[in-house]
């Protein structure tokens, strides 16, 4: 199927770090998407909060053009982008839902016989790696295993809900970032609050709600031993990481847990170039993790060499008790 | 405790209502008080969601839209994922705030004017922007000062881009955003 790529507005702001990472990787593996050109903000939460009609019209636009530049689906990043237009679409295979959004468009929506409108499905970049590319192509991919890393993986809420038309993964126990992370050789610790809410868009205006659940899932993490957090999801990573001072003042536990998006990792054990995976735009420093790393790999490489010196010693030791045999005899 | 007078309360329209907007069938709910238990924002409501879904399937419009819980819900949709019966709770909390909002109730301000302050950025740009977002938010409430200690890490990593990016189709979504409010006026 050919795909269109929507960004989304954070990959152009705070999340940068995860577009280029998420390009790069998909390049790596033979993935290439065409952006679909001018498109807008999905509307977020802001715009269903206020008005589902209006949601709907700011992704159908979207939907449109990429269905004009002959994509048979959309593919985005962001979960919340996901999220809105997925559910454009889906709500708009009611006719009557479909002419009310249509009546705030420009031009209407195409339709198909029966009403419905006639525009692409989305997908997460995360389910098209899972599903098109497959764990062994990704695994194949891997020159510097991330074996010592221990990850909590963080979904968020909207990945895979609602189950019935996301249709991807588990709802309650996801493990699509598991499955990639254990390929690319990290471990991925036992972690209960997979897809419980991180505070959303609630940091402006509430910020106690983003503090303490956030707060809670970072202290998850800490408590079964992660080294790290991996998430795919720019809202939460903003929470976890950026937000991380506020989530420790909240909960009283001074934390300095790193913050990837799964990208990242992706790109780091394929041996993309540094620009391709931006670590320095975080904002909890993954320094130490990744000297962690680099101990792991040259404490595997010492322990390697010395087998491979042993091996050699022992293949060397009968020869010489044969020479020594060979001079008495 | 508060009394609730079901003898005077009850408003047989405003359930019809809640179940044409939302497409949920509300009697099918029995209180099993799921949605509550998972609710991450349980700690911070006035009232719990099952609370506001019995309201809601009893007619009791004041309990339903007077609430700030309608405002904090966070679209998480975990109580939709774990309703035993299928009803999407999520878009009831939805329904019940577009309707709250249409007549006036809205109960927490500030989160209103963020969502307006996203929105407007979207409307004159065709992107949200976020450093167009935060000072349109504090213009709005004078609000958004408890937030200045991620602004540097936020700035030194470049995180906010100081220029909005503007799409050609810009004209085309603002228009999206006049016929929506000529719609609702």
């Amino acid at each position: 199927m050919k795909f269109a790529y929507y960004p989304g507005c954070s990959g152009e702001g705070t999340s940068t770090e995860y577009e280029a990472s998420t390009r790069a990787v998909c390049r790596a593996l033979g993935l290439e998407f065409a952006e679909i050109e001018d498109w807008n903000c999905c509307g977020s939460t802001p715009a269903h909060a206020m008005d589902t009609v209006l949601s709907g019209a700011l992704g159908a636009r979207n939907l449109m053009l990429a269905g004009r530049a002959g994509a048979g689906g959309v593919v985005t990043p962001c979960p919340s982008c996901l999220s809105n237009l997925k559910m454009a679409r889906h709500r708009m295979r009611a006719p009557e839902f479909k002419a009310r959004v249509d009546e705030l468009l420009d031009a209407p929506t195409p339709a198909r016989e029966d009403g419905s409108a006639d525009l692409p499905d989305t997908f997460s970049v995360l389910q098209v790696l899972l599903e098109e590319v497959g764990l062994e192509a990704i695994a194949t991919r891997v020159t510097n295993s991330l074996e010592g890393l221990k990850v909590a993986t963080y979904y968020g809420c909207l990945m895979s809900r609602p189950a019935e038309i996301m249709k991807f993964d588990d709802p309650e126990n996801p493990t699509a970032m598991d499955k990639i992370m254990s390929a690319l050789g990290a471990e991925v610790v036992p972690f209960p609050l997979k897809t419980e809410c991180c505070g959303a868009a609630m940091g402006v205006a509430l910020k106690e709600v983003t503090s303490s659940l956030s707060g809670r899932i970072l202290a998850s993490a800490k408590a079964f031993g992660a080294d790290a957090v991996v998430t795919a999801c720019p809202l939460c990573h903003m929470n976890l990481d950026l937000r991380q001072g506020q989530a420790g003042r909240a909960t009283g536990i001074a934390f300095d847990m790193p913050v990837f998006y799964y990208t990242q990792l992706m790109a780091l054990a394929f041996g993309l170039p540094a620009a391709s995976l931006k670590l320095e735009k975080l904002a909890v420093s993954p320094g130490p993790v990744l000297k962690k790393l680099a101990d792991c790999r040259a404490e595997k490489a010492r322990v390697a060499a010395e087998a491979k010196q042993a091996q050699a010693e022992s293949a060397a030791r009968p020869a010489e008790s044969h020479e020594a045999g060979g001079a008495a005899s | 405790m508060d009394t609730i007078r079901l003898d005077f309360a009850r408003d047989a329209n405003f359930l019809h209502a809640v179940e044409e907007e939302s497409g949920q069938n509300l009697s099918t709910c029995y209180q099993c008080g799921n949605c509550t238990a998972g609710c991450p924002g349980a700690q911070f409501y006035d009232r719990q969601v099952s609370q506001i879904m019995r309201a809601a399937q009893l007619g009791l419009k004041d309990e339903a839209l007077g609430n700030r819980s309608l405002w904090l819900c966070l679209s998480c949709q975990t109580c939709t994922a774990r309703c035993p019966n299928n009803i999407d709770v999520a878009r009831v909390m939805e329904t019940l705030r577009h309707m709250a909002r249409r007549e006036g109730r809205v109960q927490h301000r500030p989160i209103e004017s963020f969502w307006k302050a996203f929105l407007d950025t979207v409307r004159l740009t065709g992107r949200s922007f976020e450093i167009g977002v935060m000072a349109d938010y504090m213009l709005r409430t004078g609000r958004g000062w408890g937030n200045m200690d991620i602004a540097p890490t936020a700035l030194a990593k470049r995180k906010l881009p100081f220029l909005p990016h503007r799409i050609q189709g810009r004209d085309e979504v603002a228009r999206i955003f006049k016929r929506y409010a000529e719609k609702r006026s």
